[in-house]
């Protein structure tokens, strides 16, 4: 890729964050540095697409500690959860037998796997070595009639948000716009009402979430073309560019889709989330308000009116045992506001978020839900969120998988948000989930085992000064 | 001689692989308040710690240069001095330990000379040892890496015996243990009980028993590691009556290690088995001058029991095993000593010690070649890593989880393979296994003729009966 394409990816005039500087996020210092490469970043945002054949180009680290790795789920074919690398060799490397090897691998996967397209990601090592991505895709692809899709993100491009973006820029130029949608089910259309077709993107049905939301859709006689890209299929992806509406949920990461779609086909868009009933609820509106159906209208609010009741019931109990609980938040930011109303609506009390990775815009929203002088952490180490935890009398720490074994050592309650979690907490019915997961918890008995000293010693060890609820 | 059956396709799928990178990552774990960082792009370092995170369930001290295209194009050895100026200054660690990936090597970065630049610019660093060593990613795996670390350790910080006036005895009770990545924490621990039954000092280098096993400690937070191999002990190599060496990877960081302090050593592959570990026992027997001690004869007798009980169920019994070489090397032989028998093996990469592995065959490649291999074969267990389940259910058998990842289990560090007490209950856990395949297992035969008045409205639907024994087999 080059120098010039990387930096009209970083320059995206939809994102927040351009506003300061020309380049999105700032560069990265040894020595100190968490987080993913663009090649992690456009591998996360794809890998989803279930019937598809996705080829790590590059030597073994890429793929070898990274395949399978995710907690998204598929209805159908399982073929994403197959590796598939071309594990380079030192001779390859310096021979330059990468292309060949590529070639020849691509015709292995079609041979074999028969995928709906093949996806190949480039690396660093085949990028440094200067490798033609996009002549042996092209190549490949008139040989054997299979869609070959190159993603032309190595890690040293930058980081993971980047290569979200690559991997965006990918699906628009090649995949979207390649087929018509199917026409409607009969039964779609026995329905009486006018059926409309939406896209949602970045959304990635972590441990099946979506079809929490699904269900509501269908009902409301939304047609998800694609999701781009959780539970998607390859032709799904294809008819993008006729959606009516996109919606981005709840990320930034691949803003550049909504807006490239907007700019080429005219779709509008709109950002929200599913996660938290404020937020699902107002996301059903969007839709309905940008679709401009009057009977829409009406039927979205009759169902939120319904479905916001039915949950009420449901989440009573656990709003008893939650109210005035303490969260610190740490998810890099994305998501922060979007879960700030959720776990406000549960009755707890974030006393502060990340915002490592919020945008302006973000941040305005997360004041707005948590008042002005709500605690933003810019940086999130770990020593900086513990300390955070006992200054305050945190009850539970939210953030990703990175940070458990982190918060467990200092004997802090926690939660999984992260993209390798298990439960799924979108839609209504993921609200009982996530209460229900905070419970489990907070008040689990081993709280108090582990920060009891033994039995013949005085002493404390750390984490036991804490006197708050937890444990009880 | 077994035949090693080299790798004949272009594309591999579902790798086997971990890489080297991360290898030598791991055994800087083994050492206290050590910390790697791999130079290389911040993604091979997020990756790795995952790929850990999710093994041991533990926060992991893991560090990267985050070369970005200035640095990868313009030269990165700045960066390497940055990033071990920012972790040594904000952190003081006993060890940096500094692995180069795919990207690095690539790109023709020279890591020696970078740390001498650190060692130049910032020599209020000088008491920290900082040890580069080169591991990229297109040679070796996980197993390789592990061992190129644990060479380099021994080159940079062990002093020689001239230099620092040791001498091979002087600590009588004093056994150095090199081991390889095939050791698990719990396999560690095993193995220091067994040593320290003889009266003697085990000096376990790394010794990740010591820092990954799974404990909770006092403190609430450490950006290095906590516990592992004490680092100051590097200098007291050389004085030790012996060292043992664990793992037929580490040949060369023995040889090294005999140069440098003139201490004899004894090798062994694995420490599977009756017989693996017998060896083992009577040599530490004849080192300490001790007596074996009760406990361990009780055990001996206990695997021996083990082994009449379970041959059986493993006798004739066909296994398919997916690993690196020295772990693979050792499960042929545990079972070759009950009788069963590898139909199947698959290592990512060639090593000598396949040659002498306890099968016919070792095929070089993924779990594709696997699942292949186990079909035409008619294997009827699998033992692999976590990736292996979906093999395993592929195949229709059940599996076994060993070697690196294990993500989908909790526990699979601490799991003990070696000694007569893991031996044992290896040897219980395949069995058990086995027995849930009903091996032998007569289906009911519904006679026509039978006078049974239950079997009467199956003799009316003659083409499901058809069809349901069909299924069964």
């Amino acid at each position: 890729m080059k120098q010039k394409d990387i930096a009209a990816l970083l320059d995206e005039p939809a994102c927040a964050h351009n506003k300061k500087s020309k380049s999105g996020c700032a560069k990265p210092k040894p020595g100190a540095t968490a987080g993913g490469c663009a090649f992690d970043g456009a591998q996360i945002a794809l890998l989803p697409i279930a019937d598809v054949a996705h080829i790590v180009h590059g030597s073994i680290a890429c793929a070898g500690s990274s395949w399978d790795n995710r907690g998204t789920r598929s209805s159908g074919s399982r073929l994403f959860r197959i590796g598939m690398t071309t594990d380079l060799t030192e001779q390859d490397v310096i021979m330059g037998r990468g292309e060949k090897r590529l070639f020849h691998s691509i015709k292995q996967a079609i041979d074999n796997y028969q995928p709906a397209a093949v996806f190949v990601y480039n690396t660093c090592v085949p990028a440094l070595i200067g490798d033609d991505l996009e002549a042996v895709c092209k190549a490949a692809e008139s040989r054997w009639g299979t869609p070959v899709v190159p993603v032309d993100a190595a890690g040293f491009y930058g980081t993971k948000n980047l290569g979200n973006r690559i991997a965006g820029e990918a699906m628009v130029k090649y995949v979207c716009g390649t087929r018509e949608p199917d026409p409607l089910p009969g039964a779609a259309q026995a329905s009486g009402h006018r059926i409309h077709d939406v896209t949602l993107v970045g959304e990635y049905n972590i441990a099946g979430e979506l079809w929490h939301v699904l269900p509501l859709l269908d009902e409301l006689g939304l047609r998800v073309l694609c999701t781009l890209s959780g539970d998607a299929r390859y032709r799904e992806v294809q008819t993008m560019h006729r959606s009516e509406v996109n919606m981005m949920v709840c990320s930034k990461a691949m803003i550049n889709v909504a807006r490239k779609l907007q700019d080429a086909f005219g779709t509008p868009w709109f950002e929200g989330s599913f996660y938290g009933v404020r937020d699902v609820s107002q996301a059903l509106r969007d839709f309905a308000r940008l679709i401009d159906d009057e009977d829409l209208s009406a039927r979205t609010e009759a169902l939120i009116a319904r479905e916001e009741a039915k949950i009420d019931g449901a989440l009573g109990p656990w709003r008893e045992r939650l109210r005035g609980k303490r969260v610190l938040l740490y998810t890099g930011g994305v998501k922060s506001w979007s879960v700030i109303a959720a776990l406000q609506d549960l009755g707890m009390e974030v006393v502060a978020t990340g915002t490592k990775k919020s945008t302006e815009e973000d941040k305005a929203r997360i004041r707005e839900l948590m008042g002005q002088d709500a605690v933003m952490l810019e940086e999130g180490n770990p020593r900086a969120l513990i300390d955070l935890v006992r200054e305050r009398g945190v009850d539970v720490l939210i953030a990703g998988g990175r940070n458990m074994y982190t918060a467990l050592k200092a004997r802090i309650p926690f939660l999984d948000i992260n993209q390798e979690r298990e439960f799924g907490y979108a839609g209504y019915a993921g609200m009982v989930e996530l209460a229900r997961q905070l419970v489990l918890t907070i008040e689990s008995p081993v709280w108090q085992q582990v920060r009891e000293p033994a039995p013949w010693t005085g002493h404390n060890p750390v984490g036991c000064k804490q006197t708050q609820g937890a444990g009880r | 001689m077994t035949e090693i059956l080299k790798r004949n396709k272009a594309l591999s799928v579902s790798p086997l692989k971990a890489s080297q990178t991360i290898g030598a990552a791991l055994a800087f774990l083994g050492f206290h308040r050590a910390i790697p960082m791999l130079h290389g792009s911040q993604g091979c370092t997020a990756f790795g710690k995952v790929f850990f995170v999710r093994h041991f369930r533990e926060p992991i001290p893991l560090q990267t240069t985050a070369m970005d295209q200035v640095t990868t194009v313009m030269g990165s050895e700045e960066s390497v001095v940055e990033g071990l100026k920012t972790i040594a200054g904000k952190n003081q660690p006993s060890l940096l330990g500094v692995p180069t990936t795919g990207l690095s090597e690539t790109q023709g970065s020279d890591v020696r000379m970078a740390v001498k630049m650190f060692r130049q610019k910032y020599p209020e660093f000088d008491a920290i040892p900082v040890v580069p060593v080169s591991t990229p990613d297109y040679s070796g795996c996980l197993e390789t890496g592990f061992a190129r670390a644990v060479e380099a350790i021994i080159k940079t910080v062990v002093p020689a015996a001239e230099d620092a006036g040791t001498r091979p005895g002087r600590r009588r009770r004093q056994v150095n243990i090199l081991v390889g990545s095939s050791l698990t924490p719990g396999d560690l621990e095993e193995l220091k009980e067994i040593v320290e039954a003889f009266g003697l000092r085990p000096v376990v280098i790394p010794d990740l028993s010591d820092s990954l096993d799974g404990h909770l400690g006092e403190g609430d937070f450490s950006p290095l590691t906590i516990g592992g191999a004490p680092v100051s002990e590097l200098s007291t190599l050389g004085d030790a009556a012996a060292s043992l060496v664990i793992g037929a990877s580490l040949n060369k960081a023995a040889d090294l290690l005999r140069e440098l302090t003139g201490v004899p050593d004894y090798r062994f592959d694995h420490l599977m088995g009756l017989e693996a570990v017998d060896q083992f026992i009577n040599l530490l027997h004849q080192i300490s001058a001790e007596p074996v001690p009760a406990k361990l004869e009780r055990q001996r007798a206990q695997l021996q029991d083990a082994m009449l009980d379970t041959h059986f169920m493993l006798g004739m019994g066909r296994f398919a095993l997916a690993a690196d070489p020295d772990l693979l090397h050792g499960f042929t032989h545990m079972l070759a000593g009950v009788g069963a028998e590898t139909v199947a093996a698959v290592s990512p990469v060639n090593a000598p010690v396949l040659q002498r592995a306890a099968s016919e065959q070792v095929k070089i490649g993924d779990l594709e070649d696997l699942e292949r291999l186990a079909e035409a074969k008619g294997a009827e267990l699998l033992i692999a890593n976590s990736h292996g389940v979906e093999s395993a259910g592929r195949l229709g058998i059940p599996i076994l989880r060993a070697g690196f990842p294990q993500y989908d289990t909790l526990g699979g560090y601490q799991k003990t393979w070696i000694g007569y007490r893991g031996t044992r209950q290896t040897l219980f856990d395949l069995a058990n296994i086995m027995l849930t395949l009903e091996k032998g297992e007569i289906h009911p035969y519904r006679s026509m003729l039978a006078q049974k008045p239950e079997y009467r409205e199956v003799a009316h639907e003659p083409d499901e009966t058809a069809a349901a024994g069909g299924l069964q087999h």
